[in-house]
């Protein structure tokens, strides 16, 4: 195999169709980029679920003295009531753990959130404050049948679960990733034709050498390699692009957001982006060897 | 070398056959002149030896070979026995002479030694000496079939196929032109070929198969053009 003869011909190849060249580049790096990103909000969104999951529980609050949740009809719970209902939360399948917080601790912890608002904690009274269970699911994700459960039991006020909160953030993430996959898709498609029709342009520019290689006898690898090989530079500088864009879209997108929430777990690491980048890498270069070959099989038939 | 076997040979879209029923036998190192008027099969005949179609009916071997049953994927070692000239000469326009004639062995993956020691050698043997450094268009038409044919023999094939290599060179010219044919086919290379003209094959006599309508109307060894019998 005489490498330097084949690269010599990749490489007249390539600045032959030099315009075609740089499509099929711009197109592997956007769609190669798009693909990354959408694996990377995944990696994310695992990320966040699973540091979530630590936290997030269930509140079930009680009733305090002229309450005004309809459930307590204005009567605080009784301490039997209480027992009994510990109890009953204790005894539903799918439950971890089940804390109690009184008063103290709920004024506390209220100090706390909103120190920033002087005016609010001084107005607020320890017996304002709710009692509540806090409840640890095993499943974090399966709340509804355990709230169902608790809900409309004598001295329940109110059950409150975070889930559902952040459930809405996590559906916007899911569609993104969603959206960036499809249009990932979209792009690969529109890469793949391009890639097939400047191999063809580059055999009908070559058309001379490949008939003469054909006639004395050059093995099909040896014709079709130039090509396939053009389409695999190609496919890779795209893929160094996409490689770029998605160092920068961690570095300037996802650190930023992990910002917001001030939690080192939650972050997207380095080795997700990583895997993101080997993944559309060999994805692209796949891609491109793929319609290289398809396209030759149809114009440069023995 | 060459043994056809009543071969058929039908381009799709037309109902005349362009080889009809054609046996023939060519032995190593024999020189064949192929004669005929246009559409009469000659290149039909050529392209089949080479696989570069396949027969309706009949069986071809070549050089031992029986085609029908070559799979695609040995077709390139079989066109690297025989050596190609064309009336057109299908130079690269931008190789030198000595590029073009290295392009051959360059894609088939021999060593660029091997390379460095047979280009030369065959340059000379079809008398272009000196001149391995001119492109294409700076050559005679007869010089340019010269590089072809240096191209055809640089990997010693054992048969050559010229299809009218002379059409496009004047008469003077193309004397030089079988000169290197005959020599070529001295070494021991089995030559085919196709041609119109007359005045080449009545000088050399050598053998001389005639097709008509993709038939075999005469074969006649050291034959001339004509009909003379």
């Amino acid at each position: 195999m005489r490498a330097n003869f084949i690269f010599s011909e990749v490489w007249i190849g390539l600045r032959r169709n030099l315009t075609m060249t740089i499509a099929v580049i711009i197109t592997v790096a956007v769609g190669m980029a798009m693909l990354g990103v959408g694996l990377m909000i995944n990696a994310q969104v695992g990320a966040m679920k699973g540091y979530w999951d630590d936290k997030v529980e269930i509140s079930v609050f009680l009733c305090n003295k002229g309450s005004a949740m309809p459930a307590c009809n204005g009567k605080a719970i009784t301490t039997a009531q209480t027992k009994a209902l510990e109890g009953h939360i204790k005894g539903i399948q799918g439950v971890k753990e089940v804390f109690f917080e009184d008063q103290a601790s709920a004024y506390k912890n209220f100090q706390e959130s909103y120190s920033a608002n002087k005016a609010l904690v001084e107005a607020t009274k320890v017996e304002d404050m709710p009692q509540s269970f806090r409840v640890k699911l095993v499943d974090p994700d399966n709340y509804q049948p355990i709230i169902q459960a608790i809900e409309g039991q004598p001295g329940v006020s109110q059950v409150m679960d975070q889930k559902q909160l952040i459930a809405k953030f996590f559906d916007l993430l899911d569609k993104l990733s969603f959206y960036a996959l499809a249009v990932a898709i979209i792009l690969v498609l529109a890469a793949a034709l391009l890639i097939g029709n400047t191999v063809r342009l580059s055999a009908f520019n070559r058309r001379r050498e490949t008939g003469i290689m054909r006639l004395v006898g050059a093995s099909n690898l040896y014709i079709q390699l130039p090509f396939v090989m053009e389409g695999t530079i190609a496919g890779l500088i795209g893929g160094v692009f996409a490689a770029v864009i998605l160092i920068v879209t961690k570095v300037f997108l996802f650190e930023e957001i992990a910002g917001y929430f001030g939690d080192v777990t939650a972050q997207l690491t380095w080795n997700d982006v990583a895997q993101a980048i080997s993944i559309t890498m060999v994805i692209g270069v796949l891609i491109c060897v793929l319609a290289s070959f398809v396209t030759l099989r149809r114009y440069l038939r023995v | 070398m060459i043994h056809f076997d009543n071969v058929t040979k039908v381009y799709t879209n037309q109902n005349r056959p362009a080889l009809d029923h054609v046996s023939v036998d060519v032995d190593k190192g024999e020189f064949v002149f192929l004669v005929g008027p246009s559409g009469s099969g000659k290149s039909t005949f050529l392209r089949l030896v080479l696989k570069e179609e396949r027969p309706n009916s009949g069986a071809i071997h070549v050089a031992g070979k029986d085609l029908a049953r070559l799979s695609n994927f040995k077709v390139p070692h079989l066109r690297r026995r025989i050596g190609c000239v064309f009336q057109d000469f299908r130079l690269l326009p931008n190789k030198n002479v000595y590029e073009n004639v290295a392009f051959a062995l360059e894609v088939i993956g021999k060593p660029r030694r091997f390379i460095r020691k047979v280009v030369p050698e065959v340059i000379e043997l079809v008398g272009l000496e000196g001149k391995a450094h001119r492109m294409p268009d700076e050559l005679s038409g007869g010089e340019q079939q010269r590089v072809a044919m240096a191209r055809a023999f640089v990997n010693r094939p054992m048969i050559l196929l010229a299809d009218e290599p002379t059409g496009n060179i004047d008469p003077a010219t193309s004397i030089g032109i079988m000169k290197v044919l005959d020599r070529i086919n001295r070494t021991g290379t089995t030559v085919v070929m196709a041609t119109h003209d007359a005045a080449i094959v009545d000088s050399m006599r050598k053998r001389v198969v005639e097709l008509e309508d993709g038939k075999i109307v005469r074969d006649q060894s050291r034959g001339v053009y004509g009909q003379a019998y």
